[in-house]
């Protein structure tokens, strides 16, 4: 029944027969490549040639195309190939891979000058159409929560407090470990270096300062960026490919007061707090290695803490938590609400959500530094 | 012809024997046996949630069974090796419910996976043997650089069979081929399992609810319900048996609408 596919070439008075034998199918697809480009070398001469395929055991549809494409390029002009001996079982089969037109398939062009051009060009436009994005989900946002203060009953509470335990209580341990670790490893490093010029005990000022007034809100922002950011995206743009939001629309309601806002929303009180409690931690972690590693009892330690910082540095780290957050948010939704259909298109947006997200961050960072700079806070 | 009918009633292609399928408590499959010969199209049916997919799964391996055995290509699933286990996925495919195309990759790149996989052929052969597939499916070639999204439901259906197809395989599982389909599309799609049957010898396991591709389509029909097979055979066997549930599904408004 089955054996090695074979193509022989027979002489018959002035024709050429080529026999197939065996089996021709997939398996032995690349074998039946070589031997038929092989006697596609006999295309040109002048005798008739027919292609006998009566002792082939088994066709499929490479096999029955790789027939076909043999007959096709040995018909040149005159000489026309016909296949013979084609059995009952089979002839629909070499009927259907007959009926196929051999379109070549347009490969993608190679990489050009002008392409890579082509590409900058783009993205710097792009850059634009970001920003434009971006403000048209705040207008969206805002113009949402203005309905929802009008009309108080469609503001969706469940939602934004199943969101806030997702994005503000079940962070909290992550968040916590970490700002105490960054903490440790501030006030440690602070004594390590001090300790030469004596001055251990100003490691507390900048612990103080630096804890609060930068690196627990900025932290705690990128973590959340990462973290939350990236799960808005992740859903809003899985139910954008399952036409979840179309669905949405259709019914009447509007995906941004529906899906967006309670997100939102819970981002914005969610940050401050996890900022305060990042905070918190890092300021006990810096203590607690003052105490242990550089001597500083926990009564110095407070004391300190108390001249070196005032109010103000609170302040100046707590406010930019609510607008980093609102930054994260909307990035990540605008991200959200770009996913198109693929899997491969939903991975793109999440991580440009989680970079872009974090970029803002650093950016909001920035400016309030400046702003706060020159307040004179 | 004759001397296929024989061989194919002393070998089954599966060979499904007293599987239970359990999920917590719940058993879906209660020692089910089923035998599939070869080159015959059968229609499964049975009430929604019967289990009519997890039998499918079960028998491909993405389902785990509790106990009993499967045979497919006279190969006990359970106790082949790795290489085994490859040649008889190699050698059949499956056309799932919602498509289940690979989203990044286009048409061309999704029937062209497993050739790349599995053979070592050239990129010409495989755009050849692609533009086959997409003929016999109904696909126009333009059809071939689009990417899932970019195709409607009838032609996701049509794409997930050629891709099924593509490595010419000599068992094809399908879930639902004609759901959501309109009628003339779904009738196109019975007719080419039929002439796929019929060219390239296959052999069909389909699960279907619709009575069309069972009047059509289908040379047996078995019939699921509380765990096991309640019937199996020709339709005229179906409309024969006194089995409530069979009595209501071949009796129904629906059917006599079909078959007058």
């Amino acid at each position: 029944m089955s054996g090695d596919p074979k193509l022989e070439r027979i002489a018959k008075g002035n024709a050429l027969a080529l026999c197939a034998t065996g089996t021709w199918t997939a398996s032995f697809a690349p074998a039946l490549e070589r031997m038929v480009a092989d006697a596609e070398k006999l295309a040109g001469s002048p005798q008739n040639i027919f292609i006998d395929v009566s002792e082939v055991a088994k066709l499929d549809t490479f096999g029955a195309w790789l027939i076909e494409r043999l007959r096709r390029s040995l018909t040149k002009g005159e000489v026309e190939a016909q296949i013979a001996g084609l059995s009952a079982n089979y002839s629909s089969l070499v009927d259907e891979v007959r009926r196929v037109r051999a379109t070549p398939v347009v490969e993608t062009s190679a990489i050009t000058i002008t392409g890579m051009l082509e590409q900058i060009g783009r993205a710097v436009a792009g850059v634009g159409g970001t920003f434009a994005g971006l403000i048209d989900m705040l207008g969206a946002v805002l113009a949402a929560g203005a309905h929802v203060l009008i009309h108080p009953r469609s503001f969706r509470l469940t939602s934004t407090v199943h969101h806030m335990e997702q994005v503000c209580w079940r962070a909290v341990p992550i968040i916590v470990l970490i700002t105490f670790l960054i903490g440790c490893i501030i006030a440690q490093q602070g004594i390590f270096h001090f300790r030469r010029f004596g001055a251990d005990i100003f490691v507390v000022d900048m612990l103080g300062v630096l804890v609060l007034r930068e690196i627990g809100v900025l932290l705690v922002a990128i973590m959340v960026a990462g973290r939350s950011g990236s799960a808005y995206t992740a859903e809003l743009g899985s139910m954008k490919m399952r036409e979840e939001i179309d669905a949405l629309r259709t019914m009447g309601f509007d995906p941004i007061e529906v899906l967006i806002l309670p997100r939102m929303l819970a981002l914005v009180l969610a940050l401050p707090i996890l900022a305060f409690l990042g905070a918190m931690a890092a300021l006990y972690g810096g203590g607690l290695v003052a105490w242990l590693y550089g001597g500083v009892d926990p009564e110095a330690f407070l004391l300190r803490l108390r001249d070196a910082i005032s109010i103000d540095h609170f302040i100046v780290g707590i406010v930019k938590a609510p607008v980093m957050a609102a930054v994260i948010g909307i990035v990540a939704c605008v991200e959200g609400l770009a996913v198109q259909g693929s899997a491969e298109s939903l991975g793109q947006h999440t991580t440009a959500s989680v970079v872009k997200g974090i970029f803002f961050v650093i950016v909001m960072d920035g400016v309030f530094a400046i702003f706060f700079a020159s307040i004179g806070m | 012809m004759a001397q296929d009918t024989q061989n194919a009633i002393q070998s089954p292609i599966i060979r499904v024997r007293d599987i239970t399928v359990q999920f917590g408590s719940t058993r879906v499959l209660d020692g089910l046996n089923l035998d599939v010969k070869r080159g015959e199209i059968l229609g499964f049916v049975g009430p929604s949630g019967a289990g009519k997919s997890v039998l499918t799964r079960t028998i491909i391996g993405l389902v785990p069974k509790v106990a009993g055995s499967i045979e497919v290509f006279g190969v006990d699933l359970d106790s082949s090796n790795t290489s085994q286990r490859r040649n008889v996925e190699r050698r059949w495919g499956v056309l799932f419910q919602q498509g289940a195309l690979f989203s990044s990759l286009t048409v061309r790149q999704n029937i062209q996976f497993p050739m790349r996989e599995y053979l070592r052929v050239s990129q010409r052969l495989m755009d050849e043997i692609t533009m086959a597939k997409l003929a016999m499916v109904g696909l126009k070639p333009e059809v071939a650089e689009r990417f899932p999204s970019e195709l409607s439901g009838g032609m996701i259906k049509r794409v997930a069979l050629a891709r099924a197809l593509s490595l010419d395989p000599d068992l094809v599982f399908l879930d639902e081929p004609t759901s959501g389909l309109d009628p003339i599309g779904a009738g196109d799609f019975d007719e080419l399992v039929r002439t796929l049957q019929r060219t390239l010898g296959l052999t069909v396991f389909m699960v279907t609810h619709d009575l069309d591709s069972l009047y059509t389509a289908c040379d047996r029909i078995a019939v699921l319900g509380n765990g096991k097979i309640i019937a199996a055979g020709s339709i005229a066997d179906m409309q024969a048996s006194q089995h409530p549930w069979l009595r209501q599904y071949f009796h129904g408004k629906r059917a006599r609408a079909v078959m007058s």
